[in-house]
């Protein structure tokens, strides 16, 4: 399909278009002092003219100079928890006349559009597909979402300080298919997005919106603004060679920079909870007073916590240094051997979201250099 | 089925009955409650008394004074299970602060018939003096933590209490960290899970009323809080010091501040 030029403010027509297909819409909004993935109505919702300042145990917006719709980087929270919901109740059971009678839960929800995915987390979304659907026992409930999902990505044409998918191959020019790809070009002239549907569902809905064919001249605008964005990466502090990380861990399981970390972490677990690919969960059965009733809720959990690794006995991983290397190397290296690639795609947030300011480039920085000594 | 009920009791130490009102609160539940359990002894409730043994205890409050020493002795040998409620009852209350001073001084000051007082030193709690199955922390408690704790009593399974940090609730509740985005500083990464991140939902800093949770780091948290919020130490002591001021975790982090860092 040909890149076609979508005017700014006719960028709510698209958003319009996906609810009268049916779609429950999920974009960007500004909340809480943040960006936060939440369900939009229109163009309106969504926080032109903001743009985040993130570091190490830091996140702050602020007004952009200019007008940007996404201006901004990834958002506080991940698109994961719209896949797999927080906390979810997986069956109920109840005794009738004796008997125990089971009840599955079905997904009720409506279809999901999301607009404003990064290339980051397209690799996210399929990296967690890889652990949800791929497996030998998929999960029905992110499976059903994920299949009717429309994915209206962007690319990225501003980087924040805490951003490294130029590091981990996954960004900042989205790599990945969605169904429909922006770019957002603006300068003191013009605002506009570059257009390009990358299914047939979404060649329908561009079919629909008030486009005109791209020149050569806007084509170039948008590679110069995604470049704008590679460049503050390339020259940040977080740019580095990824190629040799999953072996540089395992031959240091025991490097003395483990204990440093522990010394600082608080094992609260927000790294994981914020991270994009980060699956796991906890199981939770309860029965009622009556004990006639009985619910199994699932929920994200963390390898942070005392409880995740405990069975028969005890606890495998009781302390923090223990707890902040399992999930460095699953992240970084285990994770290579489980599924094929990488868990991390460099969104960072688990770089901005960690309360004492925990940086995982940087900790890999010091066991290079502690390898090196 | 009504000789087969599990009789429950529910005692007061030194507290503000605001643990045992939790129960109260259940008022959609408590009938379901009292169907399922025979209430023996609730003097909150009810002034009638039943004799023990009870099967479960549940104990709120912490020991202050002579008498509570040897009627949580009484308590715990007619109790199957006991289990303790609240911050007094799990780690002393607010009135551990009392464990920092001394306490003559301030009888004197407060009464005017000093002679009339009798009280220990200390605050401490229940699990200090007896074997205690099972913590329910906060303060108060949460009645939804306590209704399954009671559930899970009946039932003879383990109670679906987690002791990871509040951070955990407060991300799975879609709040937008309050220390990260603001740079205010929340007790939740030290504190243990219960409440749902009430504070944080209603944008407000924990203040850790429900006590450290499992492997608590209070001393690394300061250390950010003080490089890179600008607390001051004396800030970070009053967290320290509230309701669960004798939990040490808690209070070896306030003495390490205090006495800058080192051990005492
Ligand atoms: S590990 Fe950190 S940077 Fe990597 S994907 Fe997870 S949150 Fe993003
Ligand atoms: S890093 Fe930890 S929480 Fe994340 S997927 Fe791996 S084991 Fe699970
Ligand atoms: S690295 Fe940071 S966010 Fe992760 S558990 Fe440790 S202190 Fe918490
Ligand atoms: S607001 Fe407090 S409880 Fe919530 S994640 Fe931040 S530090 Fe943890
Ligand atoms: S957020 Fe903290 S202070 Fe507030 S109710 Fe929960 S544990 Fe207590």
């Amino acid at each position: 399909m040909q890149t076609a030029i979508l005017a700014a403010a006719d960028l709510d027509q698209l958003i319009q278009l996906l609810i009268v297909e049916g779609f429950q819409v999920i974009g960007p909004v500004r909340d809480q002092h943040a960006i936060l993935y939440d369900q939009i109505s229109s163009a309106a919702d969504l926080p032109q003219g903001w743009i985040d300042q993130q570091e190490k145990g830091s996140y702050r917006l602020e007004q952009s100079p200019n007008q940007a719709y996404f201006g901004h980087t990834v958002a506080a929270n991940s698109w994961k928890k719209f896949l797999n919901p927080p906390r979810r109740r997986l069956w109920r059971a109840s005794r009738e006349n004796g008997q125990l009678v089971f009840q599955a839960e079905s997904n009720e929800a409506p279809p999901l559009a999301f607009i404003g995915v990064r290339s980051c987390e397209l690799h996210a979304i399929r990296i967690q597909d890889a652990v949800y659907i791929q497996g030998s026992h998929p999960d029905e409930l992110y499976r059903s979402n994920r299949q009717r999902l429309f994915n209206v990505s962007v690319n990225c044409t501003r980087a924040t300080a805490t951003c490294f998918c130029a590091s981990m191959n996954t960004g900042p020019e989205v790599s990945l298919p969605s169904d429909i790809n922006l770019t957002e070009v603006i300068d003191a002239e013009q605002h506009y997005f570059l257009v390009k549907a990358g299914s047939p569902a979404g060649e329908r809905i561009v079919a629909q919106l008030p486009t005109r064919a791209a020149d050569q001249t806007a084509q170039q605008a948008g590679r110069e603004a995604i470049g704008a964005a590679l460049q503050q990466m390339q020259t940040g502090p977080r740019y580095f060679d990824s190629s040799d990380v999953k072996e540089l861990l395992y031959r240091n399981l025991e490097s003395p920079s483990w204990d440093d970390v522990a010394e600082r972490c608080l094992s609260c677990a927000n790294c994981t909870l914020a991270c994009p690919t980060c699956f796991c969960s906890a199981v939770e059965d309860s029965t009622d007073l009556t004990g006639d009733h009985a619910e199994r809720w699932q929920r994200w959990d963390s390898c942070f916590t005392n409880d995740f690794s405990y069975i028969h006995g005890g606890t495998i991983r009781e302390s923090t240094r223990s707890r902040y290397r399992q999930w460095m190397t699953h992240k970084l290296a285990t994770w290579i051997d489980q599924f094929g690639h990488s868990g991390c795609v460099g969104c960072g947030r688990c770089i901005s979201w960690c309360p004492v300011g925990i940086d995982i480039t940087e900790e890999l920085l010091h066991i290079r250099a502690a390898e090196a000594k | 089925m009504s000789a087969a009920k599990a009789t429950v009791a529910v005692w007061k130490f030194s507290s503000c009955d605001g643990c045992q009102l939790s129960l109260l609160d259940c008022e959609d539940e408590l009938l379901a409650v009292a169907e399922q359990v025979e209430i023996a002894y609730f003097m909150e409730a009810s002034s009638r008394q039943l004799p023990g043994p009870y099967d479960l205890s549940i104990v709120e409050g912490s020991i202050t004074t002579p008498e509570q020493l040897e009627l949580i002795q009484s308590v715990r040998q007619q109790s199957r299970f006991l289990v303790a409620i609240g911050a007094c009852a799990t780690a002393g209350g607010i009135q551990a602060l009392r464990n920092l001073v001394d306490v003559k001084d301030y009888i004197a000051t407060v009464y005017a018939h000093p002679e009339y007082i009798s009280t220990l030193a200390t605050s401490t709690p229940i699990s200090e003096h007896v074997t205690v199955d099972f913590e329910l922390r906060g303060c108060p408690i949460n009645k939804q933590q306590l209704l399954e704790v009671i559930s899970a009593f009946l039932r003879q399974r383990r109670p679906q209490i987690s002791d990871h940090a509040v951070c955990i609730e407060c991300k799975l509740s879609g709040v937008a960290c309050l220390t990260t985005s603001r740079g205010l500083p929340c007790m939740g990464p030290v504190t243990h899970a219960g409440c749902g991140a009430l504070c944080p939902r209603y944008d407000r800093p924990c203040f850790g009323c429900y006590g450290p949770k499992e492997n608590p780091n209070p001393d690394a948290m300061s250390q950010w809080w003080q490089a890179s919020l600008g607390v001051d130490s004396v800030k970070i002591i009053e967290n320290m010091r509230n309701f669960n001021a004798a939990a040490p975790a808690f209070h070896n982090a306030a003495e390490r501040m205090n006495t800058g860092g080192k051990d005492d």
